[in-house]
């Protein structure tokens, strides 16, 4: 009996979440710049999706694997795009096109922990400090002061010289820089509004714990402005690990970062658009998804802004 | 006013605490020390690598250490840079007047830009101009720095050949100069800055004396500025010097520009919206004000606080920006000198550099609340 009643609450939740969703996409879909940015990451996404496949069937490993691989057959790298390197290939030798795709793999792994780690920061400072305030509030939001006002590319440079970083550490750097910065400060404005809201009192009342009222009252009423930030961090994310691998150094064996790093080092930059294919590929897809997910974000405004809707 | 600024003097003494000692923490915890940088060295006996990490105070307890690290930092001491071998705030001190000149122009020519052409496309809102102006304002909001910057590089300094190629200066004109650049860069630094404090000071005392006419007495005001400006620099014979450090950082400069004004842009757009739909708005156009007053006196003065607040935000992330230019460009700076130390294992530099970098940021953030609260009478008041 208790089963099934059980059952019954999960299935109510689900229809209600549900209903939000198909609501929040209606709201999201209004907005033309939203559905361009989810129409470009749907494009790197396909690209990601596909490389795997492609080197599992059509590329053979020793000539298009993005670090190792290297075209015997032809001389002269880079050579420029062919029915044979879709992208051309670069100074060593490797398919351009490849390495794009590999990369985009790991773009988005980043995007996504760094994303995380923001969002699970900044809900918690956020609803900690709103909730019990004095001096825990006063430490975080002064710590909060210290990030917004420190400049991060600076510190990841200076972070990278001191420990070894990789993509992993990385991302959780930067997750931590966003989320315990503006976003924390962000987020626990909203949170002082909700943590005076009747609901909050009356389970204060019901004899809730501070532990269930921030994780049952208050975290999922922040989650929707969470997330929005959670679009930025990806942007972040993405132009960070590009500029620090074009300055060379980020642990990474493969990034586009690293691909204009090996086409500006290896000299091929004084030839402009002679040798496009070097510079263009990955800088143009480092733009299009740092600004895809920018996109997505000012897409997502209204949804969880209802003061900015038209209707 | 002076209250609130006094507690906010305070709160950002705290938060500079609080970062010398993030600092302080980030380098113990790496791994080893920074006498690793010696001891790869096998011929050393352990009596002299006990030595060698004694004469870096690295045998002592880390809250002696701290303590240390602390005194020292006030009595401006941050230790010995390794490949300069010259104290680290020596490297700093050449270093810094030149990113601060680059940082400044480039935050005050894209604030101003930003403000003037958020304000003319909110004006002509669902135009052409504004519909051009926004995904080009977004893409360039969101364009990866190195590239436009090396693109920049090799249009304008290669192909077209107007600008040079990086570096500050054009060392055969230098070489047989009988001063230092620095000597030069300093009496830019100041000119900027008397001039252009001068022109504040005055905007601000002919502003609240309302006098008529004040447009045309403060353009002849910097002409007569500019003028005095011009003679100085010819009679001292340092002109020819000075332009050629200007003509370096044309590049730098746009570029850092052309990056950070979208943002500006974007946000005064949107921040004109809002205040169009104010009452004050429509009481301005019955009593018959034209157009023009309407848009810069009335809703660009009310737009510009939410504008200033996220100047403030984005202060951290123009100072990286400028470390990307720098790097491309070659300038010798602040940004260029933390790149370089940290990518050769250069410990005392690196870190000595990122210390100023963080307190460059500070002051910057202490200048824009200044500035904030001349903007905002609710502040001054309460």
């Amino acid at each position: 009996m208790a089963a099934r009643q059980l059952d019954k609450y999960y299935e109510i939740r689900l229809a209600l979440l549900l209903r939000r969703l198909r609501e929040s996409w209606a709201l999201f879909a209004e907005s033309r710049i939203g559905l361009l940015g989810v129409a470009i990451i749907v494009f790197f996404a396909l690209l990601a999706i596909a490389h795997p496949i492609l080197m599992a069937t059509v590329w053979e490993h020793e000539v298009y694997h993005p670090v190792i691989g290297f075209d015997a057959s032809l001389v002269g790298h880079p050579t420029p795009p062919s029915a044979r390197h879709l992208l051309g290939t670069d100074p060593l030798g490797r398919d351009i096109l490849s390495m794009l795709m590999h990369s985009t793999h790991s773009e988005f792994l980043l995007g996504i922990l760094a994303a995380v780690v923001t969002v699970v920061a900044a809900t918690t400072v956020g609803a900690v400090s709103a909730y019990f305030g004095g001096w825990l509030d006063s430490v975080l939001m002064r710590l909060a002061d210290l990030v917004i006002m420190m400049p991060a590319l600076s510190l990841y440079i200076v972070l990278a010289a001191l420990f070894d970083l990789n993509f992993t550490t990385l991302a959780i750097a930067i997750g931590l820089v966003s989320g315990l910065g503006a976003t924390s400060v962000i987020i626990k404005a909203q949170a002082i509004t909700i943590s005076v809201k009747p609901y909050v009192e009356a389970a204060r009342g019901a004899g809730g714990s501070h532990f269930h009222i921030i994780v049952t009252h208050m975290i999922p009423n922040l989650m929707p402005l969470a997330f929005l930030f959670m679009m930025f961090t990806v942007t972040a994310a993405i132009f960070s690990e590009a500029v620090l691998s074009f300055f060379g150094v980020l642990n990474i064996r493969m990034s586009w970062g690293i691909m204009i790093n090996t086409a500006q080092s290896s000299g091929y930059l004084g030839f402009g658009l002679e040798y496009w294919w070097l510079l263009m590929p990955a800088g143009l897809s480092i733009t299009l998804l740092c600004a895809s997910f920018y996109l997505v974000g000012r897409g997502l405004d209204p949804v969880v802004n209802p003061r900015l809707r038209s209707r | 006013m002076t209250k609130y600024l006094t507690s906010r003097l305070f709160q950002s003494a705290g938060v500079m605490f609080v970062f010398l000692t993030l600092v302080f923490v980030l380098v113990q915890s790496q791994p080893g020390d920074y006498a690793n940088v010696f001891l790869d060295n096998p011929r050393l006996t352990l009596e002299e690598r006990a030595e060698l990490r004694a004469s870096f105070g690295l045998d002592r307890p880390a809250y002696v250490q701290y303590a240390l690290y602390v005194k020292n930092f006030f009595k401006g001491d941050l230790g010995r840079s390794f490949i300069h071998q010259r104290p680290v705030v020596h490297v700093i001190m050449e270093r810094l007047p030149r990113t601060a000149m680059l940082f400044l122009t480039a935050t005050v020519v894209s604030f101003y830009l930003g403000f003037v052409l958020g304000k003319i496309i909110a004006w002509r809102r669902g135009s052409l101009v504004e519909y051009a102006s926004t995904i080009s304002g977004v893409f360039l909001f969101t364009i990866f720095l190195p590239w436009l910057g090396l693109m920049a590089l090799w249009l304008f300094g290669l192909e077209l050949g107007w600008l040079p190629l990086g570096k500050f200066l054009t060392p055969r004109l230098w070489s047989d100069a009988p001063f230092a650049a620095n000597h030069v860069f300093h009496r830019l630094l100041w000119t900027a800055f008397i001039g252009g404090g001068f022109l504040i000071a005055a905007t601000f005392f002919l502003n609240a004396r309302r006098l008529p006419g004040r447009g045309f007495i403060l353009l002849g005001l910097a002409a007569m500025l500019a003028l005095a400006g011009w003679g100085w620099w010819l009679s001292s014979g340092l002109a020819g010097y000075a332009a050629d450090i200007l003509k370096h950082m044309v590049l730098p400069v746009a570029v850092l520009t052309a990056v950070s004004f979208a943002g500006t842009m974007l946000l005064t757009r949107s921040s004109m919206l809002e205040v169009l739909r104010e009452d004050f708005v429509v009481a301005a156009r019955a009593k018959g004000l034209s157009e023009k007053a309407i848009r810069d006196r009335h809703v660009a003065r009310n737009a510009l606080l939410p504008v200033v607040t996220a100047l403030m935000f984005s202060l951290a992330g123009a100072i990286d920006g400028g470390v990307i230019t720098e790097s491309i460009f070659s300038w010798p700076g602040l940004g260029l000198t933390l790149l370089e130390s940290a990518v050769v294992g250069d410990m005392p530099l690196a870190v000595g550099a990122f210390v100023f970098t963080g307190v460059f940021s500070l002051v910057a953030h202490i200048a824009a609340d200044v500035l904030y609260v001349s903007l905002d009478p609710r502040i001054r008041y309460s």
